[in-house]
């Protein structure tokens, strides 16, 4: 057991991916000398050398569609995307490449690759920086999308990606990549597609992820210390969704927020409560509410606070549940 | 007084005319369109008549292929065909310089190299039948998927090639351990964000592809001059790698011309630009009507450069072939035919439960409950049928 931030956890995590597999090569814009913009992959070109941590053209559509390449040629792409939001110029290549051939191709081959997409806001930046993409591909057939809350889950979940024989997207909590914890190197970790519960309780569900887990759980102790037991679900995998331990934990509190920075409408909170209302419909004493972000683009910075989800707004949308 | 600039008009289709009917004097050209061979200072065909004949028979058999799509699309066997009419000569020589070592990324008009390839014809017409996606096996083949999103493919074919040059498959001593790709697209191709940055990492890396531009002048009613206030292929300087252009009707020229290409990628010498300067004799697809857009006597003007006609003439004039040999391959392209046809008709899909099991390669609950779903769905109509007899 060691403990270490976010984004060491991620670095020491590829590092291990690096010296698993000789076919996983990691590309992107300045992850070789730079180490990146957030040093995911600091001192990574350096003793894996150019050929495995490769400096790519400044171009996102290149970047994943000659992983499409590579990965036909039997290599295990993992790339990095420099901020949420530029990944779109690469999303035809996501999308319409990357996502249908399997499909494509009968299911006679594949194109496993990890993209991975540092996401979310509350850092203070300016446009594009602080997005939530990832509805766009949870929708998207043929995408795996997942996301890391803790050190821990850094650690273990890519290397559980670039083992995936399947395309993933991996996003990274930006504003938690200075956040330490423990990282347990020696226990066998969850698998990469089941949600966790993060903390007991008996009166109502925050469901959550990515960024908004700690958030979720900082909700969590006020609400203790105010006499309310809430249960905090980490889903990890937003596509495919855990539903096992979403409704094994529902079923005991009859009670469902979800929480998340993306905006509202369409988004994974969409899904999670329709898919809640279908199967405990009966069970439920409140319908399922969603504290998210709201629904316009990314704001300017300064009022960005407003914009996120927090614990007060948390709250509040506990009380309405109990209440209703 | 003069007239009024129109920047952003387009040019009056009789300018495109003559455009896209005389090439520049620089273009590669090694059979005249009246079938004389003729030198060029840099590329010498080296093959012997044996092999001509060989190309004339694999083109005949590619417009037969073509022609047999277009048919089935009219008869209603197929959804949609784009056909490859007066484009023979660029798929067979482009097609006959690949080794199997090699790797092809294809647009979806490449039917004459899937043919050299041994595609299976009916893996072929399951894509335009509505039966498969247009599956076959990219390793045996060596020829990838067709694409339909113009241009992507360049950047699969450029990753590609990346990852040969990480095996180590260019520039050994022994030639055979050498591997290369060619990617085809097309002129309307060439102003996609994707098949400019799929140059900008070739020339980086100096990955072993050779990109193959079928300029058959018309990207369906624009013609290349929309694309392209220069010739294609002086763009790919710029890029940082050479660009040539040869007749894309003259067959010796497109083969000696690619073969260069690739050899010169095997070799390590980095990526290399073919425009074949050729023409879309037909429509885009069958569901396209040329004659809205573009006139007849450019099309008649092109039809006496058919790629085919030329190699015939040549041959009959040295004596390599006879009427004989042309009634024999005129047998063999009616039984190609003929084989097209039934492995069209063939063609069934299978049910849509199987598609679940094909989106992901480890399946996730989600898709699995909704195939069982739609499976137990069907099958309480099937109950009802049944005990309603």
């Amino acid at each position: 057991m060691s403990t270490m931030t976010l984004a060491k956890a991620l670095n020491a995590g590829l590092r291990r991916a690096l010296d698993a597999n000789p076919k996983v090569l990691l590309y992107g814009e300045d992850i070789g000398k730079l180490g990146g913009v957030f040093r995911i992959t600091e001192g990574l070109q350096k003793d894996f050398g150019e050929d495995r941590v490769i400096d790519a053209p400044l171009a996102e559509s290149g970047i994943v569609g000659t992983s499409f390449g590579l990965a036909l040629r039997g290599y295990r792409p993992v790339v990095e995307i420099q901020f949420d939001g530029f990944v779109y110029p690469a999303f035809n290549q996501i999308v319409s490449q990357v996502a249908k051939f399997h499909n494509r191709t009968e299911g006679r081959h594949a194109v496993p690759m990890v993209i991975r997409i540092p996401y979310g806001g509350g850092i203070g930046a300016i446009e594009h920086h602080s997005e939530s993409p990832e509805a766009y591909f949870a929708h998207t057939a043929g995408l795996k999308v997942v996301t890391c809350s803790t050190p821990n889950d850094a650690y273990w979940m890519i290397q559980q990606a670039v083992a995936s024989e399947d395309p993933v997207i991996f996003l990274e909590p930006k504003r938690r990549y200075h956040d330490k914890g423990e990282v347990v190197h020696d226990t066998k970790p969850l698998p990469l597609h089941q949600a966790r519960v993060v903390r007991g309780g008996t009166d109502a569900t925050l469901i959550t992820y990515g960024p908004m887990v700690k958030m979720c759980a900082e909700a969590a102790a006020i609400a203790e210390d105010e006499g309310r037991s809430l249960e905090v679900v980490d889903l990890r995998s937003l596509s495919p969704i855990d539903m096992v331990t979403l409704t094994n934990s529902v079923r005991r509190t009859r009670r469902a927020i979800v929480v998340h920075e993306d905006v509202q409408t369409l988004g994974l909170g969409a899904e999670i409560a329709a898919r809640l209302s279908e199967d405990l419909f009966y069970l439920m004493e409140s319908p399922v509410l969603r504290v998210t972000g709201h629904d316009m683009p990314y704001p300017n910075s300064r009022v960005e606070n407003d914009f996120l989800p927090d614990v007060d707004r948390i709250l509040d949308a506990v009380d309405r549940s109990l209440a209703y | 007084m003069s007239q009024p600039v129109q920047p952003w008009s387009g040019p009056p289709v009789t300018a495109g005319l003559a455009d896209a009917v005389t090439a520049s004097d620089e273009m590669v050209q090694l059979l005249t369109p009246e079938g004389r061979r003729v030198q060029h200072p840099e590329f010498a065909f080296t093959g012997d008549d044996a092999e001509i004949a060989g190309y004339l028979r694999e083109m005949v058999l590619a417009r037969r292929y073509d022609q047999e799509g277009t048919s089935l699309q009219r008869q209603g066997e197929l959804g949609l065909w784009p056909p490859l009419l007066g484009q023979e000569a660029a798929q067979i020589g482009s097609g006959r310089a690949v080794r199997d070592t090699d790797m092809i990324f294809p647009t979806y008009r490449e039917h004459g190299v899937a043919m050299l390839r041994d595609v299976p014809v009916a893996n072929m017409l399951g894509l335009f039948r509505g039966t498969s996606m247009g599956d076959w096996d990219i390793e045996a083949t060596r020829f990838a998927q067709y694409q339909i999103i113009i241009g992507a493919q360049t950047l699969h074919a450029t990753g590609y090639a990346m990852g040969i040059q990480h095996d180590g498959a260019v520039g050994n001593p022994d030639p055979e351990r050498n591997a290369a790709v060619l990617a085809f697209h097309g002129d309307g191709a060439s102003s996609q964000g994707d098949v400019n940055e799929s140059y900008v990492f070739a020339a980086s890396f100096r990955a072993p592809v050779v990109f193959f531009c079928t300029n058959n002048q018309w990207a369906i009613s624009e013609p290349t001059i929309r694309q392209s206030r220069i010739p294609l292929y002086q763009r790919a300087w710029g890029y940082g790698f050479p660009g040539i252009r040869v007749d894309g009707n003259d067959v010796l020229a497109v083969k000696v011309v690619t073969d260069w290409a690739m050899e010169r990628a095997r070799e390590g010498q980095g990526p290399a630009f073919i425009e074949a300067f050729t023409y879309r004799m037909g429509a885009h697809t069958t569901s396209d009507d040329p004659s809205k857009y573009r006139l007849s006597e450019e099309t008649e003007a092109w039809r006496r450069k058919d790629p085919i006609e030329r190699v015939k003439t040549y041959l009959l004039g040295v004596g390599a072939i006879d009427e004989a040999w042309l009634a024999d391959l005129d047998a063999e392209a009616d039984e190609f035919g003929e084989h097209v046809r039934a492995a069209c008709k063939s063609l069934r899909s299978e049910p849509l439960a199987h598609r679940f099991d094909k989106v992901f390669r480890v399946p996730t609950a989600e898709v699995e409950d909704q195939r069982d779903a739609h499976i137990s769905y069907l099958a309480g109509f099937e109950a009802a049928e049944g005990s309603s007899r």
